[in-house]
């Protein structure tokens, strides 16, 4: 048997009790009223650029480049050039980045210099993106020579994501039982079957998201395309990669600096158009994992 | 002598796991390793698939002869000797795939495709499992739907789908039920005519219920080594007794 407490001290403990029951009920607003914030701005900032911008989309919005007047301009150069931005940084950045992930989470040895390179490659995610731009510029743009065309735009971008392709390609990885390995192994299969036939399928949705957010991400960049040159005033779509090209980003950057009210209304329909791409590609994200997760159960 | 361990150690690291072990094992017999946690039992069933060089600072030392072969030595290709070697884990390890694919997996990763000697391989293999009757109308489902005790058959169905002579089994019936467990040793007792089996077992009834040879692992050495009557009945240490009559460990 405990000793009883003192009447003094059971009306303190009382006391104690209430309060803790006040922490906890006032802790659970203060983080409500913090997520409201979040929440409350994104919706003024959608609602303003909705109210400015939705007006103007209409089919010519979509089949008019830049032009001087801008009731006439449109977003065809620089979706075309999103949309080879996207391509080809897909193309480059995908298997360098899921390949790195794949060597060092399956088959690098745990070493110092294996640590210094992983710690590294964490430190390369949080890197300013204009450094990217200035790095770009620098190699791809002067060094070999490809000048500022949709290729340097892409292999600039595609260096800015490849730090998240492959963390997030490993954390994938990571979530594939270590006894599946064995088993397969257990088998006669070899490394790279084991791999194929079976890590990777169990990881896909991982992967494939975690690719999708950065290109997503890679999509929605303006400074590093800024750096290395790309044009703010272009009436094509880029034919080929080597051909001068420009994007969302850069054609509403350069629209909101413009003095004339309707070319700011054309940069909110522009912003409009470039959330729809990212929250399509957010969107397909959540499905893709959703869809894939319900398959695999451990 | 099919399998002939002399004098095999092995390090974890700085740690010295396996203190010299030499053990030979006869053709078509069941060998169980018994012994406390940690002393060394499972470290060394997986000497013999070679499974101990996925781990990066393992070495192993000694010879390990399996049919009169070197297994550690360079000319040895893993995944053929792990071919020869089958395995079944602890907790049942079903790839997330089919019933089918999972059986036809090894034979796959082989480059078998001949459908008509897969689905007989298949069928063949569940059959010896003793999984047969109970998965023969539902191979396109999912394996992970089956129960533990199914999921651990189809496992030893995996493993004897590509033809190995030796089948490990590391505590293969620790995760199941009493009732799959006793399947389970109906299994190695009806196997032995085919393969040799080692097992790993934390249960003394399952060790001499199951095995021909009953090997007593402690701190890394082979205290005691005979035939599984002799050392239930008649052990000559006294470290053996203490353990067998649940003294210790």
């Amino acid at each position: 048997m405990a000793k009883k407490l003192g009447k003094r001290m059971r009306q303190k403990q009382v006391r104690k009790n209430k309060w803790y029951e006040f922490q906890d009920k006032s802790y659970k607003f203060i983080a409500l009223a913090a997520t409201g914030v979040g929440i409350l701005v994104l919706c003024v900032l959608l609602y303003d650029v909705f109210a400015d911008g939705f007006g103007r989309i209409d089919l010519e919005f979509f089949l008019n480049s830049s032009s001087r007047k801008a009731k006439n301009a449109g977003i065809y150069a620089a979706l075309g050039g999103t949309v080879w931005i996207m391509a080809l940084t897909t193309l480059i950045a995908f298997p360098i980045g899921i390949g790195a992930g794949i060597y060092l989470e399956e088959y690098n040895t745990k070493s110092r210099m294996s640590n210094i390179l992983e710690i590294n490659i964490s430190n390369l995610a949080g890197i300013p993106s204009i450094i990217y731009g200035l790095l770009g510029l620098e190699i791809f743009s002067r060094t070999l020579m490809l000048g500022d065309t949709a290729i340097t735009g892409a292999l600039t971008l595609s260096l800015l994501i490849l730090p998240i392709i492959i963390v997030s390609t490993r954390e994938a990885l990571k979530t594939v039982p270590y006894n599946l390995r064995e088993a397969s192994l257990a088998l006669g299969a070899t490394k790279w079957q084991t791999i194929w036939y079976q890590i990777l399928p169990a990881s896909i949705p991982g992967i494939v998201t975690g690719a999708i957010l950065a290109i997503s991400r890679a999509i929605g960049e303006t400074a590093p395309l800024i750096v290395i040159g790309a044009a703010t005033y272009i009436t094509s779509v880029p034919t080929w990669p080597n051909e001068s090209f420009t994007v969302l980003p850069i054609q509403i950057f350069y629209w909101i600096g413009k003095p004339q009210h309707d070319f700011q209304v054309n940069a909110a329909a522009a912003i409009i158009i470039l959330l729809g791409i990212t929250f399509i590609m957010n969107g397909a994200a959540v499905y893709l994992r959703y869809r894939w997760q319900k398959k695999i159960k451990w | 002598m099919k399998i002939e361990a002399q004098d095999v150690h092995v390090y974890y690291g700085l740690d010295h796991t396996l203190k010299g072990v030499s053990l030979s094992v006869k053709k078509n017999t069941v060998t169980a390793l018994i012994g406390p946690s940690g002393c060394g039992k499972s470290t060394f069933l997986r000497c013999m698939n070679r499974m101990n060089d996925l781990i990066d600072n393992c070495q192993v030392k000694g010879n390990i002869l399996i049919d009169g072969v070197d297994i550690n030595s360079p000319s040895v290709n893993t995944n053929e000797l792990r071919k020869a070697v089958g395995m079944v884990f602890q907790k049942p390890n079903p790839f997330p795939k089919s019933i089918f694919e999972n059986v036809a997996y090894g034979l796959r990763v082989n480059g078998v495709s001949n459908k008509e000697y897969i689905n007989d391989k298949v069928e063949w293999s569940l059959k010896q499992a003793a999984l047969w009757d109970e998965v023969k109308d539902k191979l396109k489902k999912s394996a992970l739907a089956l129960s533990g005790g199914q999921q651990q058959r189809l496992c030893i169905a995996r493993a004897l789908a590509v033809e190995p002579s030796i089948l490990l089994m590391d505590e293969p019936a620790s995760a199941l039920d009493p009732i799959s467990t006793s399947k389970i040793e109906e299994l190695i007792y009806n196997l032995k005519a085919s393969y040799t089996i080692m097992i790993v077992t934390h249960n003394m009834q399952q060790a001499s219920r199951t095995s021909d040879k009953t090997a007593f692992f402690y701190m890394g050495e082979l205290v005691e080594y005979d035939d599984t009557r002799t050392l239930f009945t008649n052990p000559k240490k006294e470290r053996t007794q203490n353990y067998i009559t649940g003294r210790f460990g």
